[in-house]
């Protein structure tokens, strides 16, 4: 394989070989410290726009399986590991991870000393970057020409381009949800057909009127990549479901309640993401390990009265989840769906069905 | 839960296969927590060669025998409220669920911390446990509980051969075993009903060539679970997890299969209410290809559980190490009420103890096994543990962490390219489950055997035998191609030592050192974190790799590098580790930066708090230059290295070491020179006029003959620069001479056999201090067996209660002479063997010395008080005895007496004949302590199952040599009421002596019951046993008496001086005191 290195916007170079697609890749890099779960990430639209890094150096061990992916396309722009594994073996492997990658057109680099990435990102931050086989100074040139990360609307790129029904339903529908794709991962909507819920997938503009128009039992509004701050008129759309309807947000969601509710959102210097994060839910004291994905975090001040933070992350105190009072209104920064990740709060999937029985709050 | 005032805490007894140092790291690190939470912590083990038995780390300690009465007397002295079973390993949960049955738990308002009680229960009783697991919907393995060997085989019936058999309440899966046919499932089910302490085995189905998983979990009261790490045996189901090669993380499993176990595996541990650490044990369906099973793949994995065990164990030791999250120290903390949530997390130090450790390298656990020393025994592995300890090594690709693994192993200096020379002709080449087998997978990949059917001939998942092959491709490259820095490099990641390199591109390590120096190809450390990064840690926790970026600054503050003793194996045991554990600390004391270096998980000198930077990398020159050239500074000066207390392993290091130019601080290679070579030895003692056995060093056959004839018969021969008494004898004749030197030749690996006058008398140990100018001799160790019994395998009694004056003052004397006439800095081992005055010949002569810290330097210390490991390290790093305020000569003795007894594994180990020989067996050790010789000897005989009952019925079977000399001891069992029994010969003896003994057979094939059924249906309670000559052939008679007195766990004599000891302390009055250790130390004792 060619050479190939990854070129950081603050200049550091990192020498490794070309993998999966041909070509250069840009995007903002970012680290993820699941040590399963390729796949599922490099079909999440939460990492549009991004380079992904995987700290767990041995990847593609278990091979490909087209039933895992989270969305139909493959989101990161490229992926940066230690090593692709030459040889994938699972009773469900349909291909190898390397030609994967080359087919779908993944661009990628193995050979790195990844935990020098992580260590460089968990210091300066994230930062954008860059895969190439072209040399370093070239790389950088064109670094400073890519557009900002922040300013993209990364959801509206990844989200469904019309209203659709998630095929897989249960047969007899207890309820119906309306969800706003902001780059959804297909968990989400397994998670709520196992639950008896039939699901209409809308494209993140859809305002509170179209989701209403389905006369749903209650909506949720999905994760996805980018700024919240980006997302005003989704916030102000999310701030008329408010008491109409059972809501539910979870990671981008979650952002765009709190600041429908009055709260600010800022961005984290290098995110959460993997799958071993400890949230206390603040009601019971509960600790859960969670999966996390998320560059952007809920600032609590300005938080609506009716409101408060339910969940804290344990380890930098940020919010992880908000509730209203007295309204069918939750939200959550982390992955209840996992995939990949621990299934621990799925049972928050159960919580939504219950504020969609009647249940008056969280 | 309220948090408790008191706590006591059981420890878990020898070292015995099964039951390793993990419970001394475990119990040390409780102890800390138990007293960082302001707890007073009460603890009580046997094994003086623990850290935990520091009069430092629990606030009492009591070394004392581990049973029921003992701890009950502990107990009713200490009056702690509540008591922490879970970190003694099975012993210390077996001996918390007696007391508890017993009612003394309720009796002195003692409640059990942590995991209760009912849940211990459920885990451990397969009836309870599967009722739970059917009730959460968890998949059960089909499995009866059986008590009688009819019920087994109506089990079996049931189910279907094969069948596992597990034994309820065992370590180590002592007992059980895989039966294929009626016959075995009859053997494996008495043995494994013998062993149960409950007469219960499990029959289960065999789900062989399945995946064999662990996850590591915990759970505090409040109900917050975690996983620690999850685990992938290398050897599928059917070989024991602790017999097994282990990595870390799993490798082979999606991220579904993962979360669907540790789903199951919360599950499990928050119905069971378990407080504390659990380890879980499933077994997941393989590729169909290489096993077939019922089922559509596509749907979830069928799975089950197999195992849980509601305490920590050697997997727990093994998980925090590979994970830096301290899983014992995180669960006292939970059984003293405690969150999760609430601890912080020791190595981040701004996150807590409630997460989930996060990898970025890959972890590889290599089991070490005793087949160097017991080469006869069956090196089958199944579903009991034989190993006795293990190595682990870390790196960024799973080939380069298990090449440095088998590095760790320390095993003859074989690396992944050994071969069993037999492969070379053998068609094709076994790959049953051996010691042997990882390198028997390289052999045949390297006969182009495919993956696929290697795969199904073994049920080893392809992804590891692919990376096998991969191993195989690049020595393939190196054998051909022109070594450049990209391939040296691509060599290096893959785990290729230099040696290796140089093996097989032609060259010598040394010039592969300096191309890979010219080619900028260098290690670089990175660190354990518990977070793969993403958090800033404090660890000082690191392994070597070959990528960008070095993790591991050389640091001011004058360190010092102190080498460790590699895995528990019998010779070189935890007594080491204690040692190095020390030498750390006094270095910290003394001022100076400690750096320690080991590959064993299982212990306290790998725990990240022991010293200032600890790299887990193997014990080998490249591992140990190659950190050295990590610590040199600017100036390019290395920190000097520390040498003696890693047992053989780090001495055998000084003379690379020293040919390196690198620096040693204690007693430098000319005194170890002077020590290890016999001819520099020889005239060392006759310039300094110290007399020693006639003998001398060997080559040749010729040569032997020659030195033997000259010294005349008996002789000791043995190899020089091994440890253990491998390949030792006393060769009584020339033709046991011709057929013993071959195999001594061969542990040599080309350097001289010693050959010996062997001289009958007392053995008689010292260890001293020296700082080149004084002589400390904390204190005189003699022997209860005589010479020809490995030391490690004798019992040793301080004070010397039977040396005259004039003895001791020749031994203090020559002792002193000895290590200043060898410029010995740090700590001397020296052997004497002492003889009567009436033979007028020299009263002492000097066995053999050691410029090192020895096997008894954690039971000098405790018994003595004196910081042995501390005084020698201040004096290596320049400080005199006289400034730490020591006068040097003979400490003055104790007002105590303490007994070192051995312990031994052999039950665990079929086929290994247990008579006591020149070659050390044991794999532990006890101590007996009190006032009196009586007591204390009673004491160590019980602690190490060596005690005679009462009006034990005793089996006797004594050589034609030891039968005049046996006699009093035979009539001493008769007068005490012991009903005897006797193989022909010694029956005959008896009957003419008018002594009245039962005879029993020694034939086999004839009569009934013959010497084998009366030991097994428990007619007899005891046996003494004389082995004829070894290398005559007739020890093959009593060999069968010896198994079969293992298997029933009895004991069984073969030297009549631990008989004595044994029969005296059966017959003593005297009751033996409990008292703590300090108490004893400072004749304190009420």
């Amino acid at each position: 394989m060619a050479s190939a290195r990854l070129v950081l916007a603050d200049g550091a170079v990192f020498e490794g070989r070309a993998a999966g697609a041909p070509g250069h890749a840009e995007g903002e890099v970012v680290f993820n410290t699941s040590m399963t779960g390729y796949q599922e990430m490099l079909t999440d639209p939460s990492y549009a726009g991004q380079l992904l890094t995987l700290t767990y150096p041995l990847i593609g061990n278990y091979g490909v399986d087209g039933a895992v992916e989270e969305s139909a396309a493959m989101q990161p722009r490229g992926l940066i590991v230690r090593e692709i594994a030459p040889f994938a073996s699972h009773p469900r492997a349909s291909g190898s991870l390397g030609a994967f990658l080359a087919e779908r057109g993944v661009v990628a680099i193995e050979g790195v000393d990844t935990r020098a990435v992580t260590r460089r990102i968990r210091r300066q931050g994230v930062m954008p970057g860059a895969i190439t086989t072209a040399p370093a100074g070239e790389a950088l040139e064109r670094l400073r020409a890519m557009p900002a990360y922040d300013g993209v609307d990364w959801a509206a790129r990844v989200s469904t381009a019309r209203p659709r029904e998630w095929p897989d339903g249960p047969a007899e529908p207890a309820f119906r949800v309306a969800l706003i794709d902001g780059g959804v991962k297909r968990n989400i909507m397994r998670s709520l057909a196992a639950r008896g819920c039939a699901v209409s997938v809308l494209p993140v503009d859809a305002s509170a009127d179209d989701a209403l128009a389905l006369r749903p039992d209650g909506v949720v509004w999905s994760p996805g990549p980018g700024d919240p701050r980006v997302r005003t008129a989704q916030v102000e759309e999310a701030r008329r479901l408010i008491g109409t309807v059972p809501l539910f947000g979870i990671c981008l969601g979650h952002q765009v309640i709190a600041r429908a509710l009055g709260a600010d959102t800022f961005k984290l210097p290098f995110g959460h993401r993997g799958g071993n994060h400890p949230v206390r839910d603040e009601r019971t004291g509960a600790v859960v390990v969670t999966a996390q994905n998320h560059g952007y975090a809920v600032d609590p001040e300005g938080l609506a009265a009716s409101a408060e933070v339910s969940h804290v992350n344990l380890n930098d105190g940020t919010v992880e989840g908000i509730i209203m009072r007295d309204e069918p209104v939750m939200a959550i920064q982390y992955h209840a769906e996992a995939s990949p990740g621990p299934l621990d709060s799925m049972g928050m999937f159960d919580r939504f069905v219950n504020l969609m029985r009647g249940e008056r709050a969280p | 839960m309220t948090k408790p005032e008191s706590v006591l805490i059981i420890g878990s007894g020898a070292i015995v296969i099964g039951q390793a140092a993990e419970f001394d790291y475990a119990g040390t690190q409780a102890c800390k927590a138990v007293r960082e939470e302001g707890v007073r912590s009460i603890l009580v083990n046997s094994n003086p060669a623990t850290i935990m038995t520091d009069l430092d780390v629990a606030d009492a300690v009591y070394i004392e025998p581990l049973t029921a009465d003992v701890l009950e007397r502990v107990i009713a002295r200490e009056r702690p409220d509540g008591l922490l079973p879970t970190l003694g390993g099975q012993t210390g949960l077996n001996l918390a669920v007696e007391l508890a049955n017993a009612g003394v738990l309720d009796r002195y308002g003692v409640r059990l911390l942590g995991t209760p009680l009912e849940s211990i229960r459920q885990a451990e009783d397969r009836e309870l446990f599967n009722g739970l697991l059917a009730s959460l919907g968890e998949p059960v393995l089909e499995s009866e509980s059986c008590e009688t060997l009819a019920a087994c085989e109506a089990a079996a019936a049931a189910i279907g051969l094969p069948v596992v058999v597990r034994p309820a309440y065992t370590l180590g899966g002592t007992g059980g075993g895989i039966a294929r046919t009626a016959e075995e499932l009859r053997a494996i089910a008495a043995g494994g009903l013998a062993a149960s302490p409950i007469s219960q085995v499990l029959i289960e189905r065999y789900l062989g060539g399945w995946k064999e998983i662990e996850y590591e979990v915990m759970r505090d009261g409040a109900g917050t679970c975690v996983t620690i790490c999850n685990m992938e045996n290398l050897d599928p189901m059917g070989v024991h997890t602790g017999d097994s090669i282990v990595v870390a993380p799993s490798q082979t499993l999606t991220d579904k299969d993962y979360q669907m176990l540790r789903s199951a595996a919360l599950r499990i541990i928050d119905a069971l209410g378990i407080e504390g650490g659990c380890n879980i044990q499933f077994s997941l369906a393989p590729r169909p290809d290489v096993r077939a099973w019922e089922g559509d793949p596509r749907d979830p994995l069928p799975y089950y559980v197999i195992e849980v065990n509601p305490r920590v164990s050697r997997s727990s030791a093994l998980a925090s190490k590979a994970t830096g999250y301290p899983i014992a120290r995180v669960a006292a903390k939970i059984a003293c009420g405690r969150a999760l949530a609430e601890i912080p997390n020791a190595v981040t130090q701004r996150t807590t103890a409630a997460f989930e450790p996060a990898l970025d390298y890959c972890v590889v656990k290599i089991p070490r096994w005793p087949f160097d020393k017991f080469a006869l025994g069956d090196r089958q592995l199944g579903t009991q543990m034989k190993a006795t300890g293990e190595v682990m090594a870390i790196d960024r690709t799973f080939e380069g962490a298990l090449a440095k693994a088998v590095r760790s192993l320390e095993f003859g200096r074989r690396t992944l390219l050994w071969e069993d020379p037999a492969w070379r002709e053998a068609g094709a080449i076994d790959l049953s489950a051996t010691d042997t087998r990882l390198w028997a997978l390289m052999a045949a990949l390297r006969r182009d055997r495919a993956t696929a059917a290697i795969a199904t001939e073994t049920g080893i998942d392809p992804w590891f035998l692919e990376r096998l092959a991969r191993i195989v491709a690049m020595e393939r490259r190196l054998l051909s191609e022109p070594l450049d820095g990209e391939l040296l490099l691509a060599a290096k990641r893959m785990g290729f030592s230099d040696e290796m390199v140089g093996r097989l591109a032609d060259r010598l390590p040394e010039h592969v050192r300096d191309l890979r120096r010219q080619l900028g190809v260098r290690a670089v450390y990175k660190m354990v974190d518990t977070c793969a990064a993403e958090f800033d840690a404090v660890t000082p926790y690191f392994y070597s790799t070959w990528e960008q970026e070095n993790e591991a600054e050389p640091q001011a503050g004058n360190p010092a590098v102190v080498l460790g003793s590699g895995p528990i194996r019998i010779g070189q045991g935890i007594e080491f580790d204690y040692a190095s554990v020390h030498a750390a600390r006094a270095l910290r004391e003394a001022g100076r930066r400690a750096i320690l270096v080991n590959s064993n998980p299982e212990t306290v000198s790998t725990d990240f708090d022991t010293s200032d930077r600890l790299y887990f990398e193997p014990l080998d020159e490249e591992a140990i230059r190659a950190i050295l050239d990590n610590e040199a500074g600017e100036d390019g000066v290395a920190p000097p290295s520390i040498v003696q207390f890693g047992g053989q392993t780090a001495v055998n290091l000084a003379e690379p070491l020293r040919r390196a130019g690198r620096a040693i601080i204690g007693s430098d290679t000319e005194a170890i020179d002077t020590a290890e070579d016999r001819g520099l030895f020889e005239r060392f003692l006759q310039e300094l006029g110290i007399p020693q056995p006639p003998g001398g060093a060997v080559r040749t056959l010729e040569e032997a003959m020659k030195t033997a004839q000259a010294i005349g018969y008996p002789v000791l021969v043995r190899p020089s620069y091994v440890l253990g008494g491998r390949a030792m004898e006393i060769v009584q004749n020339p033709r046991e001479m011709v057929g013993f030197l071959a195999q001594a030749a061969e542990a040599a690996e080309g350097r001289p056999i010693l050959i010996d006058k062997y001289l009958e008398g007392r053995e008689v140990e010292v260890d001293a201090i020296c700082d080149g100018e004084r002589v400390l001799i904390p204190g005189i160790m003699e022997h209860i067996e005589r010479a020809g019994v490995h030391s490690g395998d004798s019992m040793a009694i301080y004070p010397p209660i039977h040396l005259d004056a004039e003895a001791r003052a020749l031994i203090a004397e020559y002792t002193e002479r000895i290590a200043l006439g060898l410029g010995a800095v740090g700590l001397t081992n020296i052997q004497y063997v002492v003889l009567p005055p009436e033979t007028g010949g020299p009263r002492v002569c000097v066995l053999e010395v050691n410029p090192r810290a020895s096997r008894t330097v954690p039971f000098l210390s405790k018994v003595t008080g004196v910081p042995m490991v501390r005084l020698a390290v201040r004096a290596m790093c320049g400080q005199s005895l006289a400034e730490q305020g020591h006068e040097g000569g003979l400490w003055p003795e104790r007002d105590l007496v303490a007994v070192k007894a051995p312990v031994f594994s052999m039950s665990k180990l079929p086929a290994v004949d247990t008579y006591l020989g020149p070659e050390m067996k044991s794999t532990g050790e006890v101590m007996g302590i009190d006032r009196t010789y009586g007591a204390a000897l009673a004491k160590a005989l019980r602690a190490a199952g060596l005690a005679l009952a009462p009006a034990t019925p005793v089996l006797l079977s004594l050589s034609d040599q030891t039968k005049t000399e046996a006699l009093p001891l035979v009539r001493g069992l008769h007068e005490a009421g012991c009903p005897l029994y006797a193989t022909e010969g010694t029956g005959a003896m008896l009957e003419a002596l008018g002594i009245p003994a039962t005879t029993v057979t020694k034939v086999l094939s004839g009569e009934r019951p013959n010497v084998v059924d009366v030991i097994r249906d428990g007619t007899v309670r005891g046996v003494l046993n004389t082995p004829e000559g070894r290398l005559t052939g007739s020890l093959r008679d009593g060999f069968h008496i010896r198994r079969a007195a293992a298997e029933q766990r009895i004991p069984c004599y073969t030297s009549l001086d631990t008989a004595r000891a044994a029969i005296e302390a059966m017959r003593g009055t005297v009751t033996p005191a409990v008292a703590r250790l300090d108490e004893y130390v400072n004749g304190a004792v009420p």
